[in-house]
């Protein structure tokens, strides 16, 4: 039968001669040996210095009573120990990331099940309690018989993770490593699920996730984080690390992040990137947040207007291009100056020696970069656009606003 | 053609901006930085002067004039260097008071923390729900249409508000809190000796006037303001970067506050203890006796106070406490969940809010004895609350360099120990004689 943590703690502990050792105050896991085996158990002596058991020292476990397979002189002392995950202090209360659920939660009790193995019991953690029962089950145990305590709490709606789907978050790097906890699972998620997961974490555990993720998922998940937690983390970060993120984000979320950090901390982390996106975004960083240059990203996909739908693809191919979020691209004239869109659909039906003039969207529509943001807001609007070209004083396009620009606008207000 | 390769070739746009421009987009900023923060101190001090705070501040007014007023300097400082902990800490840890507690502490200390805290502030939203149907009566308004039209707009407003609307019209019942500060001036009052009596403090050693001190610390200090307070700069994302914005918030909140409080004071000093009037017992009473001694503007605006103040503390209290509880004990809350999914979030705040109104509609409450129930409460709860907040303010693991300081320790000690001892007093008294303060 399956065990709770909460019935563990301060059960009476017996050595293979029956006498009494102490009582269960703690016990571990050594992810680096086994990721769910309970490893060690702390047996408190009252003034003694407290002992441990092994977990190949274990004859029975009941709630409220363990006997052992030894003799209380085989017992090591305890001697705290870094890479050993204590259940009682690194769990229980301690919120959690339900990979699977996708959200935080508070652990409220653990799931312990027997193995029997060479004549020993060896305890597996199989899921963490986050519901009622568990709740109960904290409020009640020693109050109240267990017996009881289980009667009642089966009636409860259970709710309750499996070890697989937790993921614990531990500020602390060094700690991280010794044990074994990694963020593979979260770099699975969509990144603004991993967001919105981290707007309900503490500051220091949302500092120890990014710096444990990719260059890549860090700037995806920063792009989709609240403003003002992402400036917090930028600016307790490492610098280095920091630019790494922040070139691997598009030009325009990038200068949105350092538009809100001070001066100093924008031009240090500027000076780390490479110099050609550290330019593309120091050039956004001039315009107001308010207007259309504020708005619009840099990286746009351009061609000449008289090239063929042929030229276009194959040009494309050989260009490490955003496609999933590409759907229009920009003509350019002979001088260089904009001359009109064409969505992707277009493209495709095209034949393959049409020109791209032939493909162009009427009415023509582009926009200075000095425009005020609720113009932007009216053109899409009203054209019904999913893009729009931002061209400067003579009539040259340098960026796009696309309609994910528009609705982050609109909803921060 | 790529457009990177030829990007190169042209001068771009740039927004031409003159050094008076800058300046101004500086200072604009900068204000923009200080009102991103400003909110949470502010509107938590002033929803402290609920129902039951005017009541008290009316009586210390009414029966001992302006003998009161000099403890309202340390009742400032008191109530600053325990916000300020709270803020910090939310401001450090991005963590609600409920959570910190659960963490440190364990499930039993925070369950016992949070079902007192749901029959306190029970008892105190009963206690607003009074105050609604106190001062609607003044106006002619029936409580049986005045208060379930109350909880209804409370409901509304929360459920179908964004964080920022609601916050919004929170800081504008803030500003409706300066129609005492008209009240005071109708009453005409001895400015001189309100000055005096503010800066020097005056005790005496008399049995009625120290409970009537102690009930107005019990009643300015309440603990379900700090796991608001915390949770409201931890909603915002208040970082610590913003941390002397916040600290100034809180400041600013506290001082206006007792700003409130100080008007009162004066405005019931001024006319009903100088014409003798000493044996009001509520607001609504004082608000109906200084029709005729100030004028019936001078009457209704203290109405128009008391229902403001009933009905912001009437919003806030039933959603602070069901979100703390539900927090603390790892339940989902908040309103962006539907009903399924944070079920008991959800019951917790319809109780509190239709037990809270339902009460006070019953033809025989007993209002007086619930009123007192939600100060004795508060008084039991508060140094709980306390001791927990200076114990996790000065843990090095959750605040790293921003822990007490040795001063602010001892000030923060002091000031705790001096709250828990006089609400320890209040809560006595309370009990055993049945009547917080005894008319003298």
């Amino acid at each position: 039968m399956d065990l709770y943590a909460t019935e563990l703690m301060g059960a009476r502990t017996y050595d293979v001669a029956g006498n009494y050792v102490g009582r269960v105050r703690e016990f571990f896991i050594e992810p680096a040996e086994a990721p769910n085996r309970v490893s060690h158990y702390l047996l408190s002596r009252g003034h003694f210095q407290p002992l441990v058991a092994k977990h190949d020292q274990v004859a029975s476990v009941a709630a409220g009573k363990m006997e052992l397979s030894v003799g209380e002189r085989a017992l090591e002392l305890y001697q705290p120990n870094e890479s050993w995950l204590a259940v009682q202090k690194d769990l229980l209360d301690q919120q959690i990331i339900d990979t699977r659920g996708r959200k935080v939660v508070r652990v409220n009790d653990v799931d312990l099940t027997p193995f029997r193995t060479n004549g020993n019991v060896e305890l597996r953690l199989t899921q963490v309690d986050v519901g009622l029962p568990g709740a109960v089950r904290r409020l009640l145990q020693g109050v109240v018989p267990s017996k009881v305590v289980r009667k009642l709490q089966s009636k409860l709606p259970q709710s309750a993770i499996r070890w697989e789907f937790v993921n614990l978050v531990e500020p602390d790097p060094m700690r991280r490593v010794k044990l074994r906890i990694t963020h593979e699972k979260l770099e699975d998620l969509h990144p603004a699920d991993l967001a919105e997961i981290m707007e309900d974490l503490s500051a220091a555990e949302r500092q120890g996730i990014i710096a444990s993720l990719d260059e890549e998922t860090a700037a995806a998940v920063l792009a989709e984080l609240d403003e003002r937690l992402t400036t917090q983390i930028v600016e307790k970060m490492d610098p280095e690390k920091a630019a790494d993120i922040l070139e691997e984000m598009a030009p325009d979320a990038a200068a949105d992040l350092l538009a809100d950090l001070s001066k100093e901390t924008s031009e240090e982390l500027l000076d780390e990137m490479p110099g050609q996106e550290a330019d593309e975004v120091r050039e956004l960083l001039e315009f107001d947040p308010a207007t259309a240059g504020g708005m619009m990203n840099p990286d746009f996909v351009s061609v000449g207007e008289t090239s063929t739908r042929e030229e276009v693809l194959d040009w494309m191919r050989g260009e490490e291009l955003n496609f999933d979020q590409l759907d229009t691209i920009v003509l350019l004239d002979g001088s260089a100056e904009f001359s009109g869109t064409v969505p992707v659909a277009r493209l495709l039906l095209a034949a393959a020696d049409q020109r791209m003039t032939e493909l162009k969207m009427e009415p023509l529509l582009s926009v200075p970069a000095n425009a005020d943001d609720k113009e932007v807001f009216e053109l899409f609007d009203k054209y019904n656009l999913r893009m729009l070209t931002v061209i400067d004083k003579d009539n040259r396009p340098i960026g796009a606003i696309t309609v994910d620009d528009v609705v982050s606008k609109l909803v921060k207000g | 053609m790529n457009w990177e390769a030829i990007t190169s070739k042209f001068d771009r746009v740039r927004t031409g901006e003159t050094d008076l421009q800058k300046k101004i987009r500086g200072l604009r900023r900068r204000l923009t930085l200080l009102l991103a923060v400003v909110g949470p101190g502010l509107i938590t001090s002033n929803v402290d002067n609920d129902a039951g705070g005017i009541s008290v501040y009316t009586q210390a007014g009414a029966q001992y004039g302006y003998a009161l007023l000099w403890s309202l300097i340390p009742m400032t400082i008191a109530l600053y260097v325990t916000e300020e902990m709270c803020a910090r800490m939310g401001v450090v840890t991005g963590k609600g008071l409920s959570d910190l507690i659960r963490e440190e502490f364990g499930f039993r200390s925070t369950f016992f923390v949070m079902i007192t805290g749901f029959f306190v502030d029970l008892a105190n939203v009963v206690a607003e729900f009074a105050g609604v149907a106190a001062s609607m009566q003044i106006f002619g308004v029936s409580k049986y249409i005045a208060v379930p039209l109350a909880a209804m707009l409370v409901w509304v407003l929360v459920i179908r508000g964004t964080y920022r609307q609601v916050e919004v019209i929170f800081l504008f019942a803030c500003i409706l809190y300066l129609s005492y500060v008209f009240s005071a001036f109708l009453a005409k009052p001895d400015w001189l000796m309100a000055a005096k009596e503010t800066v020097i403090p005056n005790l005496h050693l008399e049995s009625g006037y120290l409970l009537m001190l102690t009930g107005l610390v019990g009643t300015t200090i309440a603990p379900w303001q700090f796991f608001y307070l915390q949770a409201s700069f931890v909603e915002k994302k208040v970082g610590p970067r913003q941390y002397p914005q916040a600290r100034a918030d809180v400041l600013f909140g506290s001082i206006s506050c007792m700003v409130i409080v100080f008007f009162i004071i004066v405005c019931t000093a001024a006319t009903l203890y100088v014409s003798g009037h000493r044996e009001i017992t509520d607001a609504a009473q004082a608000a109906q006796a200084l029709i005729p001694l100030a004028g019936k503007g001078a009457g209704i605006l203290f109405a128009f106070g008391l229902l403001n103040a009933s009905l912001f503390a009437a919003s806030i209290l039933p959603l602070s406490t069901a979100h703390v509880i539900c927090e603390g004990l790892g339940f989902e809350a908040g309103l962006d969940h539907k009903f399924k999914e944070a079920p008991i979030f959800y019951w917790l705040y319809t109780i509190l809010i239709v037990v809270g109104a339902g009460v006070v509609l019953l033809p025989h409450a007993p209002l007086w004895k619930i009123l007192i129930f939600s100060q004795v409460g508060n008084g039991i709860w508060l140094p709980v609350v306390v001791i927990f907040i200076l114990l996790l303010v000065n843990r090095r693991e959750l605040m790293g360099e921003y822990v007490n300081t040795m001063t602010f320790n001892i000030v923060a000690w002091v000031t705790a120990i001096a709250m828990i001892a006089l609400t320890l007093v209040l809560t006595y008294t309370a009990l055993f004689q049945q009547s917080v303060p005894p008319p003298p």
